[in-house]
Formats: structure tokens, sequence, C-alpha cells
């Protein structure tokens, strides 16, 4: 049994990436980002990993020699925020197009303008539609056992596209946890050795990556990104439960908490699901029936675990730490959906809240609860903003 | 190495027939010459562009190397990844073979979109060798300005109108601008003069680290020749020292080819008129109302010739 560490989420991923010892790290420092490639390089500098590991110029250079790396044959990883995911944006389509089993950590940050460091989930929710696997994580312990499990979800055979393992920034990324991590060896026998497909450097049999492609061709090759993804959520499901054996932590794409007795539902991801399960408890404590359900994995979206997890409350506040200017949040609607076909649907409310790292206290999620117990919720909602 | 054309010709190709470019395209003929001056297997990279959407039309490829695209301005980082996982993989004992890595980029993704990107792999120290297909404009869009683009130039983005005669600046020196970052090795080539071409790619791919070939590739269809002049063209560009040839090797410049003729007074420095007159996107220059500008033109030429043969110490 490995001994408990304390450190903050940037830390424990680059831990995680010291363990699985990858061949290739291409990556560029950003904020909230940066510990993990400071720290990472450390372990280079210090010969605790045998990583080439590549400074990049930019994080388009960064994503640009992942999906060089991972082609010609290597086990990758990287890590971005906020500006530099956007920066990313082109190439992340890239990468899931060639079926590349990258692996980054995004640690979650607002986008510009204007400019802010701080938390909100406007950079993942931007790249939802890019071919990525997404993983959020709520605390320090997720952060470490997420990044280990992306690289299973990653290079399993039914999935091989890239995988987004989110942390919110500041909140996890720079607050020290106490959190377990494997051991050395055991996490090298989880991970396992790499097996590329068909990698560049094998030059006896060449490999096209990345031809031209037509309106002939075009729209089958995103279909099997489609299928992928398809395949991808049954793989999840299956790499959270056996890692729960493995670790004793158990994981599930959705995860609720009070929920099949609760009428009203609060669903969030990222940390705040550990505060919403703060707020239950105080609120079950007063005797009202009420719940939480933290998502796990918004890419591929889970929704029909969502709709059976929801069928039959009788409100649910839908928490979006981003919003699609225009639109709503960008879990809202995808809830919606999910219900669409469901016989008993539940009121269904938006709130959107904490951009750009604004503050999310207990008596505001207390005050989301109370709105939809007395029916004052409206569709869509604000939480905290001044108007 | 052999670079007699009997020799050549016994080679096993690694960019073969079947692309889709047009008629007198430079772009392959630079390729086969660039790809023959090693023996050791290659893996290539390539960005987005002309050379790029017709050399693999899903599900064909003219290439019988290992090949990749990614994006436009990406070529370099991406190659880079390449060379980084044969290093990683060396290190680990995965690979005993002796790989070589080749980027080819057109001029826009080199002096312009992909130039950052470019500088970086430089700078980093990469062992590869980025090719720069330059024929001066966007020409896989049809025809537009780039940072090569000369002086008087018409294209569709910079066209020749009433009040203006088509580009107005000169094209940048990448050539020096990359030199500037103490690269190994550097240099212009052109196709015609393929010994001298496949000569400096041969030190390109044995440089120990990055190298860059910037290659001067006519476009009948940009430039308006007719395509049977292809390599007469890249021949003019040299004779009036619109192109010169020179390489850049251990901290020190030297002109090559028909350039050093010229500069050893072997060789006669044709007018850049020749040069202007045989390319339709220049025609309106001839026009009374633009005769400055070809003097112009003629004069900066004169002007870079004079700086090159100073640091080639001539």
């Amino acid at each position: 049994m490995a001994e408990q560490l304390v450190c903050n989420g940037d830390q424990a991923i680059a831990y995680s990436w010291k363990q699985v010892n990858p061949d290739v790290v291409a990556a560029y420092p950003i904020t909230p980002q940066t510990i993990i490639v400071e720290n990472f390089s450390e372990f280079v500098a210090n010969g605790e990993v045998s990583t080439e590991y590549v400074c990049a110029e930019s994080e388009h250079s960064a994503m640009s020699i992942c999906i060089g790396s991972s082609a010609a044959g290597a086990r990758v990883a990287t890590a971005t925020a906020s500006a530099g995911l956007a920066f990313m944006w082109e190439v992340l389509w890239i990468a899931s197009a060639m079926r590349l089993p990258i692996v980054m950590s995004v640690a979650n940050r607002a986008l510009s303008g204007p400019i802010n460091i701080h938390c909100d989930h406007s950079d993942a929710m931007g790249a939802r539609d890019a071919g990525w696997v997404q993983l959020f994580g709520e605390n320090v312990q997720e952060a470490y056992d997420d990044s280990l499990m992306s690289f299973k979800i990653a290079e399993n055979m039914k999935v091989r596209l890239p995988v987004m393992n989110c942390i919110d920034g500041f909140i996890i990324t720079h607050a020290l946890e106490k959190f377990l991590p494997m051991e050395d060896d055991e996490v090298k026998r989880y991970v396992g050795e790499f097996k590329p497909i068909r990698p560049l450097l094998d030059w006896k049999n060449p490999t096209t990556y990345g031809p031209f492609t037509g309106t002939d061709y075009y729209f089958e090759h995103k279909y099997q990104i489609v299928e992928a993804m398809r395949e991808a959520k049954n793989v999840v499901k299956d790499t959270l439960q056996e890692f729960g054996r493995l670790t004793g932590r158990k994981y599930d794409m959705i995860e609720g908490y009070h929920l099949e007795d609760a009428d009203y539902v609060v669903m969030a991801i990222g940390s705040t699901a550990g505060t919403l399960r703060y707020v239950v408890d105080q609120l079950r404590a007063e005797g009202k029936k009420v719940g939480s359900l933290k998502l796990r994995l918004f890419r591929p979206f889970p929704s029909a675990e969502v709709a059976k997890a929801l069928e039959g409350k009788k409100a649910v506040a839908i928490m979006d730490r981003a919003i699609s200017m225009g639109s709503t949040g960008p879990m809202f609607p995808e809830v919606c959906a999910s219900l669409y076909n469901s016989k008993d649907r539940p009121r269904l409310c938006n709130y959107i809240y904490g951009l750009g790292g604004r503050d999310v206290r207990p008596q505001e999620l207390a005050g989301v609860f109370d709105q939809l117990i007395n029916g004052t919720c409206k569709e869509m909602n604000f939480m905290g903003v001044r108007i | 190495m052999s670079v007699s054309l009997k020799e050549l010709s016994k080679l096993e190709p690694r960019y073969t027939e079947g692309h889709r470019l047009c008629a007198g395209c430079a772009e392959p003929i630079i390729a086969r010459q660039v790809l023959m001056a090693t023996n050791k297997p290659i893996v290539v990279s390539n960005a987005t562009g002309c050379f790029e959407v017709s050399s693999t039309v899903y599900p064909f490829t003219s290439w019988t190397v290992p090949w990749i695209h990614s994006a436009f301005e990406n070529a370099a980082p991406t190659i880079t990844g390449v060379e980084s996982a044969y290093v990683a993989l060396k290190r680990k004992g995965k690979i005993t073979d002796d790989i070589r890595f080749v980027s080819f980029g057109g001029d826009g993704a080199t002096y312009d979109i992909g130039f950052q990107a470019l500088s970086g792999a430089i700078e980093r120290g990469h062992r590869f060798m980025y090719v720069c297909l330059n024929n001066e404009a966007y020409m896989n869009t049809g025809i537009q300005r780039s940072g090569a683009t000369g002086r008087g130039a018409q294209t569709t983005t910079c066209p020749a109108g009433s009040c203006i005669p088509g580009k107005r600046e000169y094209p940048k020196d990448l050539t020096r601008i990359v030199i500037a970052h103490d690269i190994p090795y550097a240099a212009q080539a052109s196709p015609h003069n393929y010994r001298d071409l496949m000569e400096k790619a041969r030190k390109g791919f044995d440089a120990n680290g990055p190298a860059f070939l910037n290659v001067i590739a006519p476009c009948p269809r940009g430039w308006r020749h007719d395509s049977s002049k292809t390599v007469e063209m890249a021949k003019l560009a040299v004779e009036t020292c619109v192109w010169p040839l020179y390489e850049y090797e251990n901290g020190k410049y030297s002109l090559t080819g028909e350039s050093k003729r010229i500069a050893e007074g072997a060789k006669e420095k044709r007018p850049v008129s020749d040069w202007l007159k045989a390319q339709g996107r220049f025609g309106h220059l001839m026009k009374p109302q633009w005769s400055s500008i070809a003097e112009e033109i003629q004069h900066n030429i004169d002007k870079r010739w004079n700086e090159l043969l100073k640091l080639c110490q001539i």
C-alpha cells in the first residue's frame, strides 16, 4: 500500500505521469496548469522518468507534437488550460480523426475576454465536439485517478481516441489535499506496455496519416469516431469500475448522492459536486428530500444513465459553469434531450454559475434547492450575478 | 553518393506516379530529388497545400514512405513530434534503425502561418530537415499573396490595378531569418540544378540538428508561364540573382552553382527584366506607367546580391 500524500491537483497529475513514464510529453505552460509541466520538468531533469520532454513554443505546437509522437508510436501526454486549449482547437479534431490515444489534463479556466485566470468550464465545453473523451474530476484524488484511467480508456482498442481529464482551475489545481496514490509498480502493471498501431516509425510498413479526403469519404471517417465514442461509454464505465475494484474507490459515469428517494436534485460537474453533497447533508438534516447528481463523463454523454437517474424527480437544477452565448449552459440541453422520451419528466432549470472563478458558496447552493422546492426557479437562472 | 542520372533512375521512388499536381509543377521534381538524397529510411510530414492535397487523395497515396499531414501551420512540430518519439523509443531500445525526418511545406505554410512553429522547432534543435517548396504565393487556394511573393507580382489578393501595381512589398528573406537561429545547415536551391540541390539535401539529412532547404518552385498557373518552361524558369531565377544559390554550413555562407560562377565572373548576371518578361504575373510592369517598378526591383536585387556576396566573403 502506497503512503498517503498531500499535494495539489496539478502535482497529483504530474505524479501520475511520473509513474506512467510516457514516451513523450510535449507541453506549453499556462496558468493554472503550469505546476504540472513544472513538476514534470523536474522529474525529467532528475532522471526520474525516461520521457522525451518537449517544451513547445505554443499550445498549438504542443498538440501538433503530441500528434506526431502518437502517430509515430509513442505513449503521449500533455496538459493545458483556457486559451491554450482554445489555441489547440483546430488540432484537437485532427488528433481524434487520426484515432490517437493522447492523454491531456485540462485545468479548467475561463476564456478571455476580459482576461481571467480562474475557474470555469468554458474551455473544455468549447472543445466538447472535437471527438475527445472528457472526464471531470472533483478533487485531488480524482485528478490523480482520472489521469491514470485516461491512459487505459484512450488506449483501449475499442476506443483509440484522445482523452481529456479535466480539473477545476485553482480549486483543484492549487488546493492542497490528502490523496492516496498507487504504488509505482502497481501503476506500471495497471497501464501496461503501450502497443502502437501502424506507427510511422515502422518504415517497412509505411502508413499515410491525414490524407486529403473529399466528399466521397469524409463523412464515413467522421462516422467512425461516432462509433468509437459509442463504444467509449461502455469502456469508461468498465474502466471506472475496474479501477474501483483495484483501489476500493467507487466510481461511475454519473454518481448520485441521496438520489434514490430525492424529489429535488441539483446536478453539477467538477468540484461543485463536493460542495453539493455537503449542502445535501445539511438539508437532509432539516428533513428535505433532496439529492445531488455528479456527472463525471461529459463526452460521450451518458444520456440513458442520466435519464434513468432523474426520471420521476419533481425538479432538477442543472448547474453549468459555462454558457453557450445566445443559448443556455452546455449541460442543460443535454439533460433535457436525455429526458425527452421519459414518461415521468421532472421540471428542469438551468443555473449558470461561477464564471471566471466566482465563489460558489454552500448557502447559494442551498438557495438553488430552495428555489427548486418552492417553485421559484426560472428556466434560466444566473446564480450570484449582479444584474 | 552518386548523382548520375543513370544511377538515380535505378532508385526505388519514394514519391511515385498518380499524384494530381498540375502539369509543369516543380514540386514533385523537387521532392523526388530531395528524397533520393539519402538511402536512410525517411518519415515525411507535409503542411497543407498543393503538394499535400494532390499527393494523398484518399484512398490513394503517391508516397511509399511513412507520411503524415496534420494541418497547414504545423508540419514542423508534427515531424518534431515524430522525431521526439524516435529519440524516446531509441533510448528505450525499442528502435534500432537510423531514420531521417523531413517536412515539406509551401511558402505560405513556411513564411507565414507556420513560421512560429518552424522557428520553435529549429530553436529546440530537433534533428529534421524542413524543405520549403517556394512558389511565391498561396497557389493551392487560387494564387494569393504570401510573404514570399515578389514585389510587383500580381495575385488575386494583390491584383495589379490602376493605382497599385501588384504586390507592394519585397519578399522577406526567410533563409537568412532561419540562419539567424544559428541552424547547423541551411541552403537555397533550385530544381534545374539537381546536383546542387541533392548535395544540399544530403547535407541537410546528415546535419546533426535542424536543417532548412528553401527551394524555388515555379508554378505555371500562378506565374503564368508555359508548363513546359518550369525548369527553365527556375534557372532564370538563379541567373537573374532573384534566387541566389547558396548554403550556410558551420557558420559560413558560400555561393554554389550558377550563383558562384556569376560571383566569380565566369557567368553573366542576367537583368531582372528577363525574369519579369517571362511571366504573366509581371506582365503589367511592362507598361510605361510602371517602368520605375522594374527599376526598383533591379535595384533591390542588386542590393541583396551584394549583401550576400559580403556574407560569402567575396
